[in-house]
């Protein structure tokens, strides 16, 4: 669906960045993707594979680390991961307050990328 | 032999289009136009219920609407026999609006004249949650036909809406949709959605809708009505 242009956006932010730092060519990609995101690393490499050819990337391989959701109490403020696959319903583990904030588990965020 | 070297990139990759979106909340926010950003999947009821809202509020406030669709003019025909401005917006095969998109549609309305815009989203409950589009609301319509397990199948549709209408309800003594049930699934993913329940078709329940959004929009645009 939608993975065409976000990987075509990560291939574009690498490589601003390593034209930036002088890099020759980019062999990895670290990409934090938040378990609420729907998307498929199988996809997602085969997707890059697609886009970088003829790039300084091509070939490039991506490492996924998949990061955990995570919630805000609205009432104590504690923050607590969730098991999205898990869960039937949403309340604070310390004080029970129903109210809670997703913080984090939505995002695409490249955190590093190695190169040469 | 050069060494590998490790660069921290650290940028998200939604991050253009994010940024794209609070300039177009921005915008809209200076001009005091409401945008309203309307999800749901195909054939759940996103045009009727636009006409309904229309309908409810055209003496209210001044209403445009941007259809997108992947490729087709019937929904802005519809919307535009009612008088109201409508702005065909076609994807070409896109699954969802971004905010370039929308500020593209958004550009071609006259901001002094409108108080509020719909974005009849294109019919998905994928990748449109993924995607803000610098709209002051998300809201979404689940149909009773779909059933209730939807919670399950798309969490972040349900946790990204302030606003979900539950439609068709003419239809529930039909199935086996378990209204209760969907509630809980709901909540347990977004404790703070408003859950709405009507019937474009019999009229049920669109008065609450109306009502809220009439608070809303009044509110934003600093003109009691």
């Amino acid at each position: 669906m939608h993975e065409l242009p976000v990987i075509k956006s990560v291939l574009d932010i690498c490589i601003r960045h390593a034209r930036i730092n002088s890099a020759n060519k980019i062999l990895s990609i670290d990409l934090s993707v938040g378990e609420m995101s729907d998307i498929e690393p199988e996809w997602v490499q085969r997707y890059f594979d697609y886009v970088c050819k003829g790039t300084i990337a091509e070939g490039a391989k991506l490492i996924i680390e998949r990061t955990p959701v995570l919630f805000q109490c609205d009432k104590c403020s504690h923050q607590f991961n969730i098991d999205i696959n898990k869960i039937k319903t949403l309340k604070c583990p310390a004080c029970g307050d129903d109210k809670c904030t997703l913080i984090s588990g939505r995002e695409y965020y490249i955190s590093n990328m190695g190169v040469i | 032999m050069e060494s590998i070297r490790l660069i921290e990139v650290k940028e998200g990759i939604l991050s253009d289009n994010e940024r794209l979106a609070d300039e177009l909340r921005k915008q809209l926010a200076e001009k005091k136009t409401f945008l309203l950003n309307l999800m749901a999947s195909p054939g759940a009821g996103k045009t009727s219920l636009i006409l309904k809202t229309i309908d409810a509020l055209k003496n209210d406030f001044r209403i445009a609407v941007i259809e997108a669709d992947i490729d087709s003019i019937v929904d802005s025909e519809k919307v535009a026999e009612t008088g109201i401005p409508a702005v065909q917006l076609r994807t070409g095969g896109f699954c969802h609006l971004d905010a370039s998109m929308v500020k593209k549609g958004i550009d071609t309305l006259d901001l002094n004249s409108f108080d509020l815009v719909f974005i009849e989203n294109v019919g998905n409950l994928v990748c449109p949650a993924e995607f803000d589009t610098g709209a002051v609301k998300k809201v979404m319509i689940l149909s009773v036909p779909e059933g209730d397990d939807k919670p399950l199948k798309y969490p972040l549709m349900f946790t990204v809406c302030d606003v979900l209408i539950v439609n068709k309800i003419d239809f529930l003594e039909l199935s086996d949709f378990d209204t209760q049930k969907l509630k809980e699934r709901v909540i347990a993913l977004n404790p703070k959605i408003k859950i709405i329940e009507v019937s474009c078709r019999t009229g049920q329940g669109i008065n609450i809708w109306a009502d809220w959004l009439r608070n809303e929009v009044s509110a934003f645009i600093g003109r009691p009505v």
